[in-house]
């Protein structure tokens, strides 16, 4: 029993055949799914970045809002609109807001900037769901093209004080 | 030798410190559970949208004491009972160092107090995972390290009782299984905590203003050491666990030991590294570095639970077969001894764990999987299946069998105690998987109102996930009552139980 010693030279006895299949059966499946995630990754066309540079959290507001300031078109619920050329994008998320709002075009590349002036948030792209980390002190480049016309959502989904839930920004695509 | 007395049952020598200090230890963790489920009960009546029961700052903050209380507390009280059952009980040996194990459980006691009282006061609304630059105050950071230290020493306790079984040759021969199987489990402990001393220390300081900067990204690499990892002790542990009972409740004998001990042997070596899942979504990681850690290594430790899949059931068919179960394929199983709470506990978590908690947890491991469910209510859906359903159950079994063998009372309402498992599985399982399919349409983790009735943006959600989570509030609360159910047999057979002499 497995609740008292085992039998004398219990390391030397056989593994019986049924044993031996599923053993077998379980370590192809596992090489299998463990041979998935690079075969996606040279294949697969939806991977995450891999670009990523160092930036102090105060830096990246500053970026941010010269960013803000060059391509503002409006503003709506208090939080600046933005209609930038492809290239470099820029969002970030601070207590409690995801600014600026992005007017971007579909079948256009983007290379968007992701960081916190402050917190960690969760970047959830709503209903696409799409979910990335924006960590201060990091900015996470992510290299996107918008495929479909539309407001998208995004949602803070870490938590990241007293306001989380009230975290909310917005992605325009036409 | 008055130290020791003789099980009726068993023919056992149990050393009586070590007997109180399970004692107590249980009991702690029952304390635990029982506020871990009341804050449990607040959260689910607050994530229906019907009833939103509390305001934003108590949900967060009872959150945060959820997960201390069961997923630290609750769990590694329980743990360190059973370290020091599977070596001192299992073994007929006494505990060494009794006044350290006593130490250990006063760290513990104090740590987990003190982060508690810290989270009640509204001084850590930082959730279980305290990101920075996120700062709680600094004594929440030195319970959970008071905590880490007792728990160590409980570690050390364990090893310690292990050499001295060897050197007093209190058994013959190799260890048993379930002891092999706790100290895999007690050996993934130190790693884990030493994960949480190195990432923990450094963001106490800092909350005390000595240190002037903790880098988030590092903090999320290390602290995934000890958060994951932590998860990890409990997989070992609920393992072993099975055996365990299988072993009690119908005599099972694991086919070939060499194969259940390579399978945990697998889980020392390889089960802390998969813990990196966690950053797959974040910057400051090459892709070769998320695929190594996550890829390759994870799956070696799927292997290992793939093969106690095969090896605890097949083990319990063997012993009821030999009982003369051996009509058709099935006879065996319809004849299980279902009545005894211990045994279904065990099948709930073995299912629980594997159909549930296993499965999607392989699946969301995956790096490009892992963008449409990282920080979804399907992580929260998983680790539910595999803590609660999994691992909860299993310990929740193993009391059944605590509370004749060491507390020798007579389990209370015995009825009760029947039905208790089979009323917490369904609910946990309701809730579990109403989770995971809220996830999946990207409804967020750790949120307290997904109607965003006060954001910028009232994003409409959709409706299909707004009714599941109707089905996961019913859920919830069926496990609620078994849970209740759990903690009334357990508190009643303490209090009212017949003694067994």
């Amino acid at each position: 029993m497995a609740i008292t010693s085992p039998e004398r030279l219990w390391w030397k006895q056989p593994v019986c055949g049924q044993e031996k299949l599923w053993i077998s059966i379980a370590l192809v499946w596992c090489i299998f799914i463990t041979a998935i995630m690079p075969y996606w990754h040279f294949f697969g066309k939806q991977n995450p970045s891999q670009e990523y540079y160092r930036v102090s959290p105060v830096k990246y507001g500053a970026i941010v809002d010269k960013f803000t300031a060059k391509h503002k078109v409006g503003e709506e619920a208090g939080i600046p609109v933005v209609d930038p050329p492809p290239g470099d994008i820029f969002i970030a998320g601070s207590q409690f807001v995801w600014h600026p709002i992005l007017k971007l075009k579909s079948g256009r590349t983007y290379r968007l900037h992701l960081s916190s002036t402050d917190m960690v948030h969760g970047f959830s792209v709503y209903p696409m769901n799409m979910n990335f980390m924006a960590v201060p002190d990091m900015d996470y480049v992510l290299t996107i093209q918008p495929d479909k016309a539309g407001e998208f959502f995004i949602i803070c989904n870490e938590f990241c004080g007293g306001g989380h839930h009230t975290m909310t920004g917005k992605i325009i695509v036409s | 030798m008055e130290d020791f007395r003789v099980c009726p049952a068993t023919g056992l020598k149990v050393h009586k410190p070590a007997e109180l200090l399970i004692k107590i230890n249980a009991v702690t963790a029952i304390v635990f559970i029982l506020i871990g489920g009341l804050m449990a009960l607040l959260l689910a009546l607050t994530k229906i949208p019907a009833i939103h029961l509390l305001p934003s700052d108590l949900f967060y903050r009872f959150l945060t004491l959820h997960g201390i209380a069961m997923l630290v507390a609750w769990i590694i009280f329980f743990e360190a009972a059973i370290l020091y059952f599977t070596s001192a009980v299992l073994l007929n040996c006494r505990l060494a160092a009794v006044k350290v194990a006593w130490l250990a459980y006063g760290l513990m006691l104090g740590g987990a107090l003190m982060a508690a009282v810290e989270i009640l006061i509204g001084n850590a609304d930082c959730m279980f995972t305290s990101y920075p630059p996120l700062q709680a105050h600094h004594l929440y950071y030195l319970g959970v390290i008071l905590f880490a230290v007792g728990a160590i020493l409980v570690c050390c306790v364990f090893f310690g009782t292990l050499a001295v079984a060897k050197h007093e040759k209190t058994y013959e021969g190799s260890l048993p299984l379930v002891t092999f199987g706790a100290a895999a489990a007690a050996i993934i402990a130190i790693v884990t905590l030493a994960h949480g001393a190195i990432i923990f220390v450094p963001t106490w300081l800092w909350a005390l203003g000595v240190i002037q900067h903790i880098d988030a990204p590092a903090y999320r690499l290390i602290f995934w050491g000890f958060g994951h990892s932590s998860q990890q002790i409990n997989v070992c542990a609920m393992v072993a666990v099975w055996y365990l009972i299988a072993a009690v409740t119908v005599g099972a004998k694991p086919v070939n030991q060499r194969v259940c001990r390579t399978a945990f042997v697998l889980y020392i070596l390889f089960i802390d590294i998969a813990s990196e899942h966690h950053i797959l979504v974040d910057p400051g990681f090459s892709a070769a570095h998320k695929a190594w850690n996550t890829g390759y290594f994870m799956h070696l430790a799927v292997l290992a639970s793939m093969i106690h899949a095969l090896a605890v059931p097949s083990a319990i068919e063997i012993a009821l077969r030999k009982k003369g179960h051996t009509q058709g394929y099935f006879e065996w199983l319809k004849k299980a001894p279902w009545g005894n709470p211990s045994f279904s506990a065990m099948v709930w978590s073995i299912a629980g764990f594997g159909f549930l908690g296993g499965i999607t947890g392989v699946t969301f491991g995956t790096e490009q999987i892992n963008i449409i469910a990282h920080n979804t209510w399907r992580i929260t859906g998983h680790f539910h299946s595999t803590v609660v359903a999994g691992t909860t159950m299993s310990f929740m079994g193993l009391t059944y069998i605590v509370l004749p063998l060491i507390f020798r009372k007579e389990v209370a309402f015995p009825k009760l105690a029947k039905f208790q498992p089979h009323v917490f599985g369904v609910g946990i399982w309701t809730m579990a998987i109403f989770m995971m399919f809220s996830g999946s349409f990207g409804m967020p983790r750790r949120h307290w109102d997904i109607t965003f009735s006060d954001a910028a943006f009232s994003i409409p959600f959709d409706q299909t996930a707004m009714m599941a989570l109707h089905i996961f509030g019913v859920g919830a609360i069926i496990a609620v009552i078994g849970g209740g159910m759990f903690v009334l047999v357990s508190v009643a057979t303490l209090l009212i139980g017949k003694d067994i002499k």
